[in-house]
């Protein structure tokens, strides 16, 4: 019954591409394709974040935002004004002030082993806290100054290797950070996880946008490299340049549809499994769970790792795609809330499902600010012909209606279809 | 002294404005939270939506003649907008919450259906006023007020402006109302009742759908309040609490989420910890750089102006590891 629905619904889905690819023309839904598909991969780790794990993540922001930083650093050319300039060495000192902190800070909180305990260990750890932020600020702070500067070469650079490896680098290092994040704030129920997620990402935004000598914050990179045959080769081999769009675009269109199968072959293998099992028992009933000897935290880490490693993953993808990153494009509702919608649509806990809402929201949010145009225009007109005059600022308010419709969407799809669009089939044994 | 002083204007004056904001937009959200057992995301948006009420209930004022001396409009028209906030809450919670509730949905589906109304809302403020900014003293004058220190060799004033000093003062007004309101009156009690117990107040004879119909007033007129307060400081634009309800969850959650009092304390914490994270220290230090064996650096600030939203969350993050639910003890879902 299910997969019948589920046909259909990919079927009229791939009606709705056909029809908005024949009214935009082939070089703007290929642009289309390729950006929902990315974002497809980063509701399958959202999804299994929420749906296989029950974990409330809205900080998907800054797993994006690490994604990206991390391409750049990984593909961008080598800046070799910085790598010829002290600002290495500077560099070097504030990583080994940083170890120096961490070490000095690790100690303190083991300090119960040389016989510190309650009262004093405490008050030993926030003295370690404050040492260390002292020492790793007095060595951060003069390297960044000099390497904003023009003698520093403005920026590190990149390290002008292959985008997929940036790709590669993105996911690891969002495994990085989510699992320290993990660590702190998994003991964390529901809402309070989410308000403390939300935290970080604005915390990893805030830091990405500001530390200039890294990412160029609000300056942006640009152009990073393709992966795949940009339209500028394709054009020096001879096709011409509304083909050479399409062709280069397809290409990594390619790239992305093989990265996303390969996953969600991996994710079903791992839902449909015992991993899996386990991990909808703890989803349904964390206390059960634990106690039949499961380690729920562990459990939870392991997921909450797995899902970003994917938020990385994509977020990587859509700035070499981009080809330009920019800290300040980043906004939760674009990039945290747009990918909730996109899972709570399709169907949480169902890959077909997260992938369903990924193209069908994605493709939504896209086309509500043409047709918020169209519509505009034509009661700009009625209303001028009645004389009431023209609706002022068509333009940018046209281009808000799209956040409104993200919202009544939601709405609708909790209202009338709260498990989503092509559920989770919950299997009984008879 | 003067530096005293300019520390007393840079930190305890915007500290206790910025605390006042947070902690009214904070005891809305833990009203809500309280009773009904979800965390109210949409808060942010109905304070935006109060201040641009406000915003039009000032011009429509300002054109009809309609003045009082010595007081901003922006402060005149307040409590309208607070029961024009509060009929739209009802309404928000009749039209997108209380269906969900008939059917038994989970706390987590309530959160979700709550990130809907924040784009709807967001939507639509957008779409009416654009995406400029707006300032409620365009036509009328924002009276600094400063006041003299009666000491030898001090120079600076103590200064502020008068919608903050107002601001300050609606605050404790609706503070004490709120405390008296949930302290004497037998609605306030049934309130506290039901959020210790919603099932077992129901069977003692509460009125749980009139509770929740209350908590829905009082949370959107301090939603209005809290938004007009932030948009009289600083500026009315469609993001303007967007930016702002973070901090506020954070406060509500510092506080203990559910914990009236909590929220105004963990308001004052987050307002108080980041204007005094930001403040540049070595203002404090230069006087006395003579006795200290080191060099007074010429900004020595905890943060960087631009990294003052993290300070809440470092705040958040560190008092859930101190405390998993928050200083005062919070409810949990």
């Amino acid at each position: 019954m299910i997969a019948r629905r589920s046909l259909t619904l990919f079927a009229g889905l791939f009606v709705l591409f056909v029809l908005v690819g024949w009214a935009l023309g082939a070089a703007n839904i290929t642009l289309l394709l390729v950006q929902s598909f990315a974002y497809a991969l980063i509701a399958l780790g959202l999804n299994i974040q929420w749906g296989y794990g029950g974990l409330f993540n809205f900080g998907i922001m800054g797993m994006l935002m690490l994604g990206g930083a991390a391409t750049t650093f990984i593909s961008y050319p080598v800046n070799a004004q910085f790598w010829g300039s002290e600002g290495p060495l500077m560099l070097g000192k504030a990583l080994l002030a940083f170890l120096a902190g961490f070490a000095l800070v690790w100690g303190a909180r083991h300090s119960d082993r040389l016989g510190i305990r309650g009262r004093w260990k405490t008050a030993l750890t926030i003295l370690a806290w404050i040492v260390a932020y002292i020492i790793y600020r007095s060595q951060i702070d003069p390297a960044a100054a000099y390497i904003e500067s023009a003698a520093g070469g403005g920026w590190i650079g990149g390290l002008g290797l292959h985008p997929v490896l940036g790709w590669v680098f993105g996911g690891v290092l969002a495994a990085g950070v989510a699992y320290v994040v993990g660590k702190i704030c998994l003991g964390l129920r529901t809402d309070y996880l989410a308000i403390a997620t939300i935290g970080i990402s604005e915390i990893i935004r805030a830091l990405l946008k500001n530390m200039d000598w890294l990412t160029r914050g609000t300056l942006t990179v640009s152009p990073l490299p393709w992966p795949v045959p940009g339209p500028q080769e394709l054009q020096a081999g001879g096709s011409s340049i509304a083909d050479s769009f399409v062709y280069a675009r397809l290409g990594f269109l390619a790239l992305v549809v093989v990265v996303l199968v390969a996953v969600f072959w991996l994710i079903q293998r791992a839902y449909g499994g015992p991993w899996g099992r386990m991990m909808r028992a703890i989803r349904d009933n964390y206390i059960a769970a634990g106690s039949m000897g499961k380690n729920v935290t562990r459990r939870q880490l392991e997921v909450f790792i797995l899902g970003s490693v994917l938020m990385g993953i994509g977020g990587a993808m859509l700035v070499s795609f981009q080809q330009i990153y920019d800290p300040s494009a980043y906004q939760p509702i674009n990039h945290t809330f747009l990918i909730w919608v996109m899972v709570i649509v399709g169907g949480a806990g169902n890959n077909w499902g997260a992938v369903f809402g990924a193209l069908l929201i994605y493709i939504t949010w896209m086309i509500s600010d043409p047709v918020a145009q169209w519509l505009f225009n034509h009661i700009s007109n009625w209303s001028t012909d009645i004389g009431w005059g023209p609706i002022p600022e068509i333009q940018s308010r046209a281009s808000q209606m799209r956040v409104f419709v993200l919202g009544v969407v939601i709405t609708i799809a909790l209202r009338y279809a709260p498990r989503g669009l092509i559920p989770e089939v919950v299997k009984r044994e008879a | 002294m003067n530096e005293l002083i300019f520390f007393f204007n840079n930190v305890i004056v915007a500290g206790v404005v910025l605390g006042s904001i947070y902690a009214v937009g904070a005891i809305g959200v833990t009203l809500i939270f309280g009773i009904l057992r979800f965390a109210h995301f949409a808060h942010g948006d109905m304070m935006t939506m109060g201040a641009f009420i406000a915003f039009l209930l000032m011009l429509a004022f300002q054109a009809m003649g309609i003045s009082v001396p010595f007081l901003p409009t922006g402060f005149l028209v307040l409590p309208i907008a607070m029961v024009i906030t509060a009929i739209i809450a009802l309404g928000l919670d009749k039209g997108f919450y209380a269906p969900l509730r008939r059917r038994g949905a989970r706390p987590v589906t309530l959160l979700i259906a709550s990130i809907g109304v924040t784009l709807i809302i967001q939507g639509l403020i957008r779409l009416f006023f654009g995406s400029g900014t707006w300032n409620f003293f365009e036509t009328e004058p924002k009276q600094l007020i400063r006041i003299p220190v009666p000491l030898e060799g001090v120079t600076r004033t103590i200064n502020f402006t008068q919608p903050q000093l107002l601001m300050v003062i609606c605050t404790v007004v609706a503070v004490l109302a709120l405390h008296f309101f949930l302290t004497r009156s037998r609605l306030g009690k049934a309130m506290r009742a039901m959020a210790d117990n919603a099932d077992l107040a129901q069977v003692s004879g509460i009125n749980t759908k009139l509770v929740v119909r209350v908590t829905w007033i009082i949370a959107g007129s301090l939603a209005a309040m809290a938004g007009t307060m932030l948009a009289l400081d600083v500026q009315l634009k469609p993001d303007l609490a967007f930016n702002i309800v973070l901090p506020i969850f954070a406060a509500a959650i510092v506080g203990g989420l559910g914990q009236s009092y909590g929220a105004i304390a963990g308001g004052f914490l987050i307002g108080f910890a980041e204007t005094a994270a930001i403040f540049n220290w070595s203002v404090l230090l230069r006087p006395i750089s003579g006795a200290l064996p080191f060099e007074v650096p010429a900004t020595l600030a905890v943060v960087p102006t631009e990294y003052k939203l993290t300070v809440a969350f470092v705040i958040l993050v560190v008092v859930l590891l101190w405390r998993p639910t928050g200083i005062f003890k919070g409810a949990q879902t």
